[in-house]
């Protein structure tokens, strides 16, 4: 059953994979594939928002037409609704299992071990593929499973004018394939490949617009940013290789308690080995979910089409850095410095999204700083050891967040692929199901009392106020403050998109509710953000997790954790709900009875205003700092290095000698007879002389 | 004096120079190279005839003899080869000559 659970999704991709390839060569056999027109009509082709794309008119008139239909709307590609059926069916059946397995692993206990093939086998390096399913897999399996196959049924009615469906339903089962290996990882190394695979489906995903500048240059900016917390990851398995001698997890599992206070010796320092090790791993973690210092991909990573952004970067992909951390809990748990350092970096990225969030004008983006930001939370959970708590949040996250990012596909899809909220308005009346879907999803974030988010944000904020580890009080005071912040920029969002007055009358009369196929997984989104809240939080708060999760995760600490929060004096344990409320009231002075304050403190405080709007001047910084002395340094490897030294001094510098030689010993080929007359007496005298001097005398 | 055979080696060896001189500074005609060649096959001819009538041995002359038939037989080929150039060339400057030239 777990292989099926995790190679469904792969046998889905590598079919659609087939039907994308077969189908590509049958329409263009041979040449280069047209580039759609840019249009209102193949409004699929271009979901960005006026953002100076150029129309694609010229290169559609130069690279040529090659389909007789109309060419503003390429017909979607042949076999497009047998990949999507067969990827969703499988996605489907995949989802089914994991409950099954939820139920079968968590409640009752069955824990098991799937070995699938071996690896590598090369002196102490065993890798096996092996599938571990205990209670965190079988968390894991859920929520990815569920969102991914809601999200491949919500594609076939959001792709549905692209024409090439085949190839994006493809990446998607591929990406749940690859997360699933990384979530049911017996080793390190399997960990990673899972972790590289999404890495990659992201890339993919991304970039699926290829057309696109802006896309190609958002997936290779999320590649890349991955790239710089992965090389942490490696570095962190390497550690954990040479300290313990394996990359499983069970191994390392029970060799961590005798590396506690060992050092090992780096250039000139000794590192606390844990500590070292927990850190480069974490690293990995702050890259794949977009911490603080590598966080300025999610936000360019809403270049890809909404599905994606709900699948890859709110629910699954993102949440790979927080599960790593969990799965690793006993590591973490042994080295207090790396968890501070977790409960620092998660609490920091908490408040600075939430920040960035609040003047931000794209629908996507304002998702896309909240995911960041709710991911803080989680991290804040992981590092004061309430694994979890953090494990909870994911949980419910992952159905509130991929319920907004679908919902807000559904308004784009209605406004005509129009993404700046300052040009919406008053769209409840035209699109009463989704307000109703994006008002609940709204409610969960920012911890309704009874929805799901609000079970999960409370649980981690009290966590954090009675914890005692170094970063704790830190840790409360930004979640705290991020609590208001979110309220404030989530219902920001829903005020300025559904409410007040529609500030482009044709897109607003145009607008209707969309199709069927779409609202479904809406729906169930729905539901699911307000039932899951209560049921499991005795499975993950409470004396109920140490029963639940066993030995998946390490809750000796988290225990006394629990109790105290149980024993918090009401005033505080309402804290979070007043700062919620603060923030809703704000929202609604400012947005729906007093207009004109926002625009005023944006006049008035314009730095400020420019800062935030500006995400830190992250990217600027970034820019001046890094990409271009990394530019720089390539150009200087290029042109000096390759172009200057090894091929002037080889094959380019050869050349030109031997062609300067030549032009030289050319001048002796004149021609006249004579000359060479000439020469030839020279040589016969020459010869003669030599013989006469050194012959047999 | 007494006029000894180094003097008439010195003659060959002068005459023998002239004619390579001949060969190689002149540019304005093949003919001069033909009576060049000629110069050369003469200073031998002195050469041989000097050295016969020293050591008292008839070969060297008869050796003479044979050079001279060659000589006038590579002459009369040289000089045909000429008139055929010319026919094709239409000139016959030694500078003309120079479609070897790379």
């Amino acid at each position: 059953m777990y292989e099926a659970i995790v190679l469904l999704p792969l046998l889905g991709a590598v079919i659609a994979g087939i039907i994308c390839l077969v189908g590509a060569r049958n329409r263009f056999p041979g040449g280069e594939p047209p580039v759609p027109a840019h249009d209102h009509a193949a409004a699929a082709v271009a979901e960005g928002h006026p953002r100076g794309a150029p129309p694609a008119e010229a290169e559609h008139a130069a690279v040529g037409n090659t389909h007789t239909e109309d060419p503003e709307h390429e017909p979607s590609a042949a076999g497009s609704l047998l990949a999507e059926l067969t990827t969703s069916t499988f996605l489907v059946i995949s989802c089914v299992l994991s409950w099954f397995a939820f139920f079968d692993v968590g409640i009752a206990g069955h824990e098991a071990r799937v070995p699938l093939f071996s690896f590598i086998t090369f002196a102490d390096l065993h890798s096996e593929w092996m599938l571990r399913i205990d209670a965190l897999t079988a968390v894991m399996l859920v929520v990815v499973t569920t969102i991914s196959s809601l999200v491949h049924i919500y594609s076939i009615g959001y792709m549905e004018e692209d024409p090439y469906k085949p190839r994006f339903f493809s990446y998607l089962s591929f990406f749940t394939f690859a997360m699933l290996m990384l979530v049911t990882a017996d080793n390190l190394v399997q960990l990673f490949f899972g972790w590289e695979g999404v890495g990659l489906a992201s890339y993919l995903l991304i970039g699926f617009w290829y057309y696109k500048p802006e896309a190609n240059a958002a997936a290779i900016k999320a590649f890349i940013v991955n790239r710089v917390g992965d090389f942490g990851f490696s570095l962190g398995i390497f550690a954990v290789f040479y300290l313990t001698g394996a990359v499983d997890l069970d191994t390392i599992f029970a060799q961590a308690p005798a590396l506690v206070g060992k050092s090992f010796h780096f250039l000139s320092w000794n590192v606390d080995a844990l500590t070292a090790v927990c850190l480069l791993l974490f690293m990995g973690a702050m890259g794949k979910s977009a911490q603080f210092l590598l966080h300025t991909w999610l936000p360019d990573a809403m270049e890809g089409p909404t599905p994606v952004s709900a699948l890859i970067h709110a629910a699954t992909m993102v949440t790979a850095g927080v599960f790593m951390v969990a799965r690793l809990s006993p590591l973490f748990s042994l080295s207090p410095a790396a968890s501070n350092f977790v409960t620092f970096i998660g609490a920091t990225t908490a408040m600075f999204a939430a920040t960035i969030a609040l003047v931000q004008n794209d629908i996507k983006r304002i998702i896309a700083y909240s995911t960041c930001s709710q991911l803080g939370y989680m991290f804040v959970a992981m590092g004061v050891g309430a694994y979890s708590v953090g494990m909870f949040h994911l949980f419910t996250h992952a159905f509130f967040k991929a319920l907004l990012f679908l919902c807000s596909g559904s308004v784009i899809i209605a406004m005509h692929h129009e993404q700046d909220i300052r040009r919406m308005g008053g769209l409840w009346r035209k699109l009463p199901f989704t307000y109703a879907t994006m008002v609940i999803g709204t409610l969960a974030l920012t911890g309704f009392p009874f929805t799901a988010g609000y079970f999960s944000k409370d649980a981690i904020i009290e966590s954090a106020l009675v914890s005692n580890s170094a970063m704790a009080s830190y840790g409360f005071a930004m979640t705290l403050g991020a609590a208001a912040l979110t309220a404030f920029y989530s219902w920001r969002l829903i005020f300025k998109t559904f409410h007040g007055e529609p500030h482009e009358r044709e897109h607003y009369e145009a607008a209707h509710e969309t199709a069927k196929s779409m609202l479904v997984p809406l729906a169930i989104l729905a539901i699911g953000s307000i039932t899951v809240g209560y049921p499991a939080l005795a499975v993950f708060t409470g004396h109920g997790a140490s029963e639940f999760f066993r030995q998946a995760l390490t809750l000796g600490p988290a225990e006394k954790l629990f109790e105290s929060a149980e024993n918090l004096p009401l005033i505080l344990s309402l804290l979070p709900t007043v700062m919620m409320i603060a923030g809703v009231l704000v929202a609604y002075q400012f947005y729906i009875r007093r207009p004109d304050i926002p625009v005023a403190l944006a006049r008035d405080q314009r730095p400020l205003y420019e800062f935030l709007l500006n995400k830190w001047y992250f990217d600027e910084i970034y820019d001046f700092l890094l990409v271009r002395p990394a530019l720089w340094l390539g150009r200087l490897f290029w042109k000096g290095g390759d172009g200057f030294i090894i091929d002037g001094f080889g094959p380019d510098g050869v050349s030109a000698r031997v062609l300067d030689v030549t032009r030289n010993v050319i001048r002796l080929q004149t021609g006249y007879l004579y000359h060479y007359a000439f020469a030839m007496l020279i040589g016969v005298a020459a010869a003669i002389t030599w013989f006469m001097f050194a012959g047999p005398h | 004096m007494i006029i000894g055979l180094g003097h008439y080696l010195s003659v060959a060896a002068i005459v023998f120079t002239l004619g390579v001189l001949g060969i190689f500074l002149n540019r304005k005609n093949v003919i001069i190279i033909l009576m060049s060649i000629e110069l050369i096959l003469l200073s031998v001819n002195i050469n041989l005839v000097a050295f016969s009538s020293f050591l008292g041995d008839i070969v060297g002359q008869v050796y003479a003899l044979i050079v001279l038939t060659v000589a006038a037989a590579e002459a009369a080929i040289g000089l045909a080869i000429l008139v055929a150039y010319f026919r094709n060339r239409g000139s016959i400057g030694v500078e003309d000559i120079d479609l070897l030239k790379g």
